[in-house]
């Protein structure tokens, strides 16, 4: 697979603490791919050692095919979770500053902040001051600072907080854009049900290591366990014959779980000879939400209580 | 490079041209100014009312020869004190002097009464009685027929003049120790102000990078190092402007000062009571010397090390002050409980340079200007008066080495600090950090 980012077995370790224990995965070219993982699970670490703040102790970072070097930094955007302007700084020197910063020359800055400010519509704010901003102001320039350079890799932490719904589509839309172009997202929440939307594939971290890493569909398929959820347009207090366990009934809906191989075709043909009117027959996927919790209470015992 | 010049001029711009930046540089030397300005008014300031005084001289000692002078008019009465002060109000005295007889010629008190209405100020009474001793004094030249040049000639002024031992040895005037301490004094005094304001601007702005979640977007362009750098050199550049733009704005309001007020600050400086008027022409030589002295001074090489001592303290000092900063975010409380250790050195620094400038080859002064924590300020002010080439170039060295360890330690504190959150920076966690790897 054409990777932009591969890890192999990373390990960073603070004093007593093991941040990262022996973690691999990679993020495929062009995709969005999340970072999940509980508090203090080693996202951050994680991200650090990616865009060279931090180094490994051992294990192997590669971008682009080549292993972390200190050029490197200057093809990645990265916007942290905690969000950092200088609050005094005008809005056009600041994003001429950090631009200049990730190695942009003076007249391709020009033309980039041009493009990036025209299309999010924030020329007007070119001499404001940040401290000036709405929070959502801020972290549209917060953005473009992260984009501006033209990076091949985009770590977004929780990017959509303090974002409005338009503003919240418009990013997404930006970040769909982005992919469309071949830029890689690595995106980082706890928001599972923006993973769903929107990433290709994930990588679950907790207690600094790699739980579960794949495809969303894959995941999610690995995770269903085999019920189906009927709607009725009527109400129907029926019974169902043996291999078909009931989990949840009500007079107008029905979840039901399949035994081992079961099949719901039968299921359905048995409904359907009962002559009851069905309006919507689904198969229930577990959402990544519910996966999440499940994977990290698997691995992590002491959680449940 | 690029991205450390880049800071660098970040750092610069946006402090230069802060209005609060502009206002501080050009409001301090005229609130500098316009303080010595009042100061030497109030201090040359004289009651503008006139008195006139009654004289009774009965036994004529002083013979009418009483000077008018500073408001105060003397008149010699014939009329007994009695009747003076019953006419007193309709007299237009406003004071009457009684001078009683001497009977012992070589008493060396005498006393005068004064009879005066409203309050006699104490300038006033000063002055009466410099004028009645004056006066006196030529009284009694005359009565007891004495010399008045043998008198003058008893009055013999000292003055050491310091000569070197070897010959053709380097020929110091006693002026030149006073000068070279005098300079050191104000070279020692620039040290001590540029390591506070500017070490102190250091750490604040580090806070806030760090308060401000800045460091997070920049450590992801650039290494922490370059941005610690990149801060001091930038703020230091800020120091040398501010105190470039103040060496050249104090001198140049004072002339203006002087010409458009008529204010000379030679003269018209307190002297204290009694001090002898100095003569305008002693003055005009006393300059010439001075001026001649400060020329003598080896500026060529005093200069140079100057900026040597000053880069060296200020990055010394600075880098910490960067590595405290780093380490405690926002709260100011803690950041001045951490830079307790980092203030000992330099207002000891301050005591010991006061005291050095005074015996500049005393051991205290030689350590002192060896020691790297105290030399950036010790070492310029003995400049001036010629230390041994070898204590130079031991303390240029030890200083240097020093600063270069005191930046990179500091750097390995800064890099760990920045990045840390909710963590309370001690000493103990800065040695563990120092240790850190990347």
């Amino acid at each position: 697979m054409d990777l932009i980012l591969d890890l192999q077995n990373v390990v960073k370790t603070y004093e007593k603490k093991i941040a990262v224990n022996d973690v691999s995965f990679g993020v495929p070219r062009a995709s969005i791919f999340g970072l999940l993982g509980p508090n203090g699970a080693g996202k951050t670490s994680l991200i650090r050692i990616i865009t060279t703040i931090t180094r490994a102790d051992s294990g192997k970072v590669f971008l682009d095919g080549q292993a972390l070097n200190s050029r490197h930094p200057e093809q990645i955007g990265y916007m942290p979770e905690e969000r950092g302007l200088y609050k005094k700084m005008k809005v056009g020197e600041q994003l001429t500053y950090l631009a200049r910063l990730k190695g942009l020359s003076a007249s391709d800055t020009k033309l980039a902040l041009k493009y990036w400010m025209e299309k999010f519509e924030v020329m007007d704010w070119w001499g404001k001051k940040i401290e000036e901003l709405s929070k959502g102001m801020q972290q549209k320039i917060q953005f473009i600072s992260t984009v501006l350079h033209n990076p091949k890799l985009i770590i977004l932490d929780e990017p959509f907080t303090g974002l409005d719904p338009i503003n919240t589509n418009l990013l997404k839309d930006e970040i769909a854009d982005l992919r469309a172009k071949g830029v890689s997202i690595i995106f980082s929440t706890h928001r599972m049900e923006q993973v769903e939307e929107i990433c290709d594939n994930i990588v679950l971290i907790d207690q600094g290591q790699n739980i579960l890493n794949g495809p969303v569909k894959t995941i999610r398929n690995s995770f269903k366990q085999n019920r189906f959820k009927v709607d009725f347009a009527e109400e129907w207090k029926g019974t169902l014959p043996p291999g078909f366990e009931v989990v949840d009934q009500q007079p107008d809906s029905l979840v039901v779980g399949l035994a081992e191989g079961g099949n719901s075709s039968a299921l359905l043909q048995y409904l359907l000879g009962q002559g009851v009117q069905i309006s919507a027959f689904n198969e229930i996927m577990p959402s990544l939400n519910e996966i999440f919790i499940q994977a990290v209470e698997k691995n992590h015992p002491q959680v449940k209580a | 490079m690029d991205k450390l010049f880049l800071i660098i001029k970040r750092e610069y711009l946006t402090r230069v041209t802060r209005p609060s930046f502009i206002i501080a540089t050009l409001v301090t030397p005229l609130a500098f100014v316009a303080f010595f300005v009042v100061a030497s008014l109030i201090f040359s300031y004289e009651s503008d009312d006139a008195k006139k005084i009654a004289v009774i001289d009965d036994s004529g000692i002083l013979n009418g020869a009483l000077k008018d002078e500073k408001g105060l008019y003397f008149k010699f009465e014939q009329k007994p004190l009695a009747q003076l002060r019953k006419n007193f109000k309709d007299s237009g005295y406003d004071a009457i002097l009684v001078l009683p007889k001497i009977d012992n010629l070589f008493s060396k008190d005498y006393q005068v009464f004064y009879y005066t209405s409203g309050q006699s100020t104490l300038e006033t009474e000063d002055h009466i009685e410099d004028r009645v001793s004056d006066a006196l004094r030529d009284y009694k030249i005359d009565a007891l027929k004495l010399e008045r040049k043998q008198l003058e000639a008893l009055n013999t002024s000292v003055n050491i003049e310091p000569e070197p031992i070897e010959e053709g040895g380097k020929d110091a005037t006693k002026l030149t120790s006073a000068i070279g301490a005098g300079i050191g004094f104000i070279m020692g005094f620039i040290m001590y102000m540029a390591v506070f304001i500017y070490g102190s601007m250091v750490m604040r702005s580090v806070m806030e990078e760090k308060t401000n979640r800045i460091v997070e977007v920049m450590v992801s362009s650039v290494k922490p190092f370059q941005m610690m750098m990149g801060k001091i050199i930038g703020v230091g550049a800020v120091g040398l402007t501010q105190v470039l733009i103040w060496a050249i704005l104090i001198p140049l309001l004072i002339t203006i000062a002087q010409v458009t007020m008529g204010f000379d600050p030679q003269q018209q400086m307190p002297m204290g009571p009694g001090a002898p008027a100095i003569n305008p022409d002693d003055t005009q030589a006393m300059v010439m010397a001075i001026m001649s002295e400060v020329g003598n001074i080896r500026w060529s090489l005093i200069l140079p090390l100057f900026i040597v001592y000053f880069l060296g303290g200020y990055f010394l000092y600075s880098s910490m002050f960067a590595a405290v900063g780093s380490a405690v975010g926002d709260d100011m409380g803690e950041a001045q409980t951490l830079t307790i250790p980092i203030v000992i050195p330099v207002v000891l620094a301050i005591y010991i340079m006061i005291k050095a400038v005074e015996t500049p080859t005393s051991s205290l002064a030689v350590f002192a200007s060896i020691f790297p924590l105290f030399s950036p300020i010790v070492m310029p002010s003995l400049l001036a008066s010629n230390p041994p080439a070898w204590q130079i170039i031991v303390s240029v060295l030890v200083l240097i080495g020093t600063s270069v360890f005191f930046v990179w330690l500091s750097g390995r504190i800064y890099r760990v600090g920045i990045l840390l959150y909710g963590k309370k920076g001690t000493f103990k966690e800065f040695a563990k950090w120092i240790f850190y790897t990347d």
